[in-house]
């Protein structure tokens, strides 16, 4: 290797550095990035996409959480920043306050169907037949008994009910980077709560804090990682009580079975009947400003909502996406063509 | 100290045991402490080396045995008749000789998109219904037979050839993931049916099929020809990932090579010896010492946030990887100049040749062997390397293959940790441990070919 070739290396390396400023500027690919319950349905619609229209790109589906997805989302305009944000849980007010402070104000909703969250435990553990009621009690810090607040003294499920399985107490929730911990705490834990007229006869904004108190003796287990995470950590111990989203459970059926709620069973059919209790929708975000630079974009979001790839006997229902009712499906388009910003 | 070069206690039979020195008594003594020493620590490095031996062998026999299976895939072998009453599409467009480029790519993608249309999946029917008579009493059973990728191959294989119309071809189809999972015995056959993937008509169908031989395990080409799929789980393939760590490593060594090689050449040849250059080599020490994760959160802020390369792209890993490896390249060639005999350098010079004459004609020819051995051991580690790539974006779904170091793409590492955290276990637990062993093959490769050129062009003095 001479003088002359090592020279030339280098000066290659930093014309190629140079070129990198440019070639962000006409970026091609839609990039989404997101809630790791939504990412399944967004990754299959994007294959979809891509493979029906020969024009575009497939577009790129990213994970991270719906609070880290929005968090990118809310960076900025332009093209090395999101055009998506998937989330399993609509944008809070904060939220849209730090996306229009980085200049991001056309922020168009769009709900693509809905999901159900169900506890499940391992194939050879108890049957659970829960009660909001008992999983309040399960990882409460404290608990209302006989009109006083004391320290969560259940270790047993066969403690907090008769009914319940003889087995030790042991949680394993996502974590609060996900989506579905806020619709769990919502819809159980304060559902739960709630149950107590000791809790009723607190103030209300004293009343979110006593519910939503985790106990720290380690029989509660915040879940960061994805689904799979929960599924090991079912597999490393069987007393474990997983939360998982519907479809998950769907594609492991042989290994996890489903507790009921309230007696009813987590199913399509019960939660389209809206019978079953822990349901909620799942949406995407997308920047109004890269409408009409990144192409494809517009063309994307509405084939997602689309009867094609969502509704019902799509490619989306077969991953486990319970699908909008046509009305709700024809405001929702009327919604992105109209490009209706929050 | 002269009496311990005396003869050994036992060693004459006129002397009895009074009259040994107290020396001597003292070493009889401990003779039996200290071999029982040397046996206990022989005895624990012996059984470290067959601890981590057995750990490595459990690891790559519970790799192995996931993985191997992974490379054959089931497929179901069918005539596919190209019927020209189901797929009715203009000609395919040719280029005039007059024609614009952009303007002709236009009128394909019209046509494209106009193949795009078609339904392919009738073709798969129809070519089921020859193998299993009763496929169309049960329409949504047979859908779930072959897996959905499928209709895009056939459509492939139209926009390549429209001739095929009108024509049948025996072609093997990968089957639905769950059909593999099942034929491969990876879920419990006697689980109720409410347990089960699979209706109970697909699993009769698919023990007849197999039977005849019509489903066979055959070598997965998806593997390695396919991008990565979740429509279609079955198509799943590392082609996306390889590309993309290939796009990584070609800006490597394009990049941390001739940097660190360059680095260390100066450090060590020309830079004088004081106070700032001292600093500096603690400190490139130093870099080599941080924890890769640190460079991703760098790369994140400097190259996407400053510069604004794009996110997800081969480039931004590339270079985040290449300041990793600087380190390790810069350590490499400097210990190899170090090792060359200051004689070379000192009869090149008492010849009349200039230092950098001296250094470049002599030293570094000799220094080659070396350097390379030490790149391409700092390639081999940003190949294996995922915590940066997390933190860039390069964790996303990706369903296309790269065509150059600014498109989005994956890694090989990070499409395992992708896999990893797939859905549906069953299937992608073989299919994780299958990039695993392709990952492994790789380093492992790479790590002979150091080894090689070292032995090849080794110089001893």
């Amino acid at each position: 290797m001479n003088m002359n070739m090592l020279t030339k290396l280098v000066v290659a390396s930093a014309v190629s550095l140079a070129f990198a400023g440019q070639a962000h500027a006409n970026r091609d690919t839609i990039q989404v990035a997101g809630s790791s319950t939504v990412l399944p349905f967004s990754s299959i619609a994007a294959e979809e996409f891509g493979n029906t229209f020969a024009q575009f790109r497939t577009p790129v589906v990213g994970s991270g959480g719906s609070s880290g997805g929005l968090r990118q989302f809310c960076q900025g305009v332009g093209t090395n920043t999101i055009d998506i944000a998937n989330s399993s849980r609509p944008m809070r007010p904060a939220e849209i306050e730090a996306c229009n402070a980085n200049g991001v104000n056309q922020i168009i909703e769009v709900k693509i169907g809905y999901d159900g969250i169900v506890f499940a435990s391992r194939i050879d553990a108890g049957i659970f037949k829960l009660k909001p009621k008992h999983v309040f009690l399960a990882q409460a810090a404290q608990v209302p008994q006989n009109g006083k607040m004391i320290d969560n003294p259940y270790t047993n499920w066969q403690q907090i009910d008769k009914s319940l399985p003889d087995q030790a107490i042991l949680l394993a929730i996502p974590g609060s980077n996900h989506g579905t911990r806020e619709v769990y705490e919502e819809k159980v834990i304060i559902e739960g709560c709630k149950t107590f007229a000791e809790v009723q006869a607190l103030p209300k904004e004293e009343l979110n804090n006593f519910c939503l108190a985790m106990r720290t003796d380690g029989n509660v287990v915040e879940i960061a990682g994805d689904y799979t995470e929960t599924l090991a950590r079912l597999q490393a111990q069987k007393n474990a009580l997983g939360v998982f989203g519907l479809s998950f459970y769907e594609a492991n059926r042989d290994r996890i079975k489903v507790a009921t709620v309230d007696d009813i069973e987590p199913t399509v059919e019960n939660i389209i009947a809206g019978t079953y209790p822990v349901s909620r929708p799942l949406y995407f975000y997308v920047k109004g400003e890269h409408i009409g630079v990144i192409p494809g974009l517009q063309q994307f979001t509405e084939y997602f909502v689309s009867d094609l790839a969502s509704g019902f006997g799509s490619p989306l229902e077969a991953a486990g996406l319970i699908p909008l009712d046509d009305a709700e499906r024809a405001a929702i388009l009327a919604d992105i063509r109209g490009k209706k910003s929050l | 100290m002269t009496e311990m070069k005396m003869t050994p206690a036992n060693d004459s039979a006129t002397t009895s045991p009074a009259a040994l020195s107290k020396t001597q008594q003292k070493v009889a003594a401990s003779l039996n402490r200290r071999h029982r020493q040397e046996k206990l620590f022989k005895g624990i490095g012996l059984s470290a080396v067959v601890i981590s031996l057995t750990l490595v062998a459990i690891l790559f026999i519970n790799i192995f045995s996931k993985g191997l299976p992974a490379f054959w895939q089931s497929a179901i072998t069918l005539d596919i008749y190209f019927d020209p009453a189901i797929i009715q599409i203009s000609e395919k467009p040719q280029q005039q000789p007059d024609e614009l480029d952009n303007l002709f790519f236009q009128r394909d993608i019209e046509w494209q998109s106009e193949v795009g249309l078609i339904n392919f999946n009738r073709l798969i029917t129809e070519g089921l219904k020859k193998v299993l008579p009763d496929a169309s009493a049960h329409r949504r059973d047979a859908a779930r037979i072959v897996t959905s990728g499928e209709r895009f191959a056939l459509r492939q294989m139209v926009i390549d050839n429209p001739d095929i119309i009108g024509q049948t071809q025996r072609l093997h189809l990968l089957t639905d993931a769950n059909i593999d999972v099942w034929l491969k015995g990876n879920i419990d056959r006697s689980l109720p049916d409410s347990q089960q993937q699979l209706s109970p008509k697909v699993r009769e169908w698919v023990a007849l099929l197999s039977e005849q031989g019509i489903i066979q395990n055959r070598f997965s080409f998806a593997l390695f020809m396919n991008p990565d799929s979740r429509s279609s789980l079955a198509s799943a393939g590392l082609a996306g990932a390889f590309m993309g760590s290939l796009y990584m490593m070609l800006v490597v060594i394009f990049l941390a090579v001739p940097m660190g090689v360059a680095a260390a050449i100066y450090l060590e040849e020309f830079a004088p010896k004081n106070k700032l250059t001292d600093l500096v080599e603690v400190n490139i020490n130093n870099l080599a010492a941080v924890p890769s994760i640190v460079f991703g959160l760098l790369g994140a802020a400097v190259f996407i946030g400053w510069f604004k390369l794009p996110i997800s792209a081969p480039i931004v890993g590339g270079l985040v990887l290449s300041l990793m490896t600087l380190p390790t390249v810069i350590i490499a060639t400097r210990s190899t100049l170090k090792a060359i005999p200051p004689s070379i350098r000192q009869a090149a010079l008492g010849l009349g040749a200039s230092k950098m004459q001296a250094i470049f004609h002599h030293v570094l020819p000799l220094a080659i062997p070396g350097i390379l051995t030490g790149a391409i051991l700092g390639v081999a580690q940003a190949l294996g390397e995922a915590a940066p790539l997390l933190l860039i974006g390069m964790k996303a779904f990706v369903a296309q293959v790269p065509t150059g170091p600014f498109e989005q793409s994956t890694a090989l590492p990070v499409q395992i940790f992708l896999w990893q955290g797939n859905e549906l276990r069953n299937f992608f637990e073989a299919r994780t441990s299958a990039a695993i062993i392709v990952l492994l093959a790789l380093m492992l490769s790479l790590n002979a070919l150091a080894i090689w050129l070292r032995k090849k062009y080794e110089k001893r003095w």
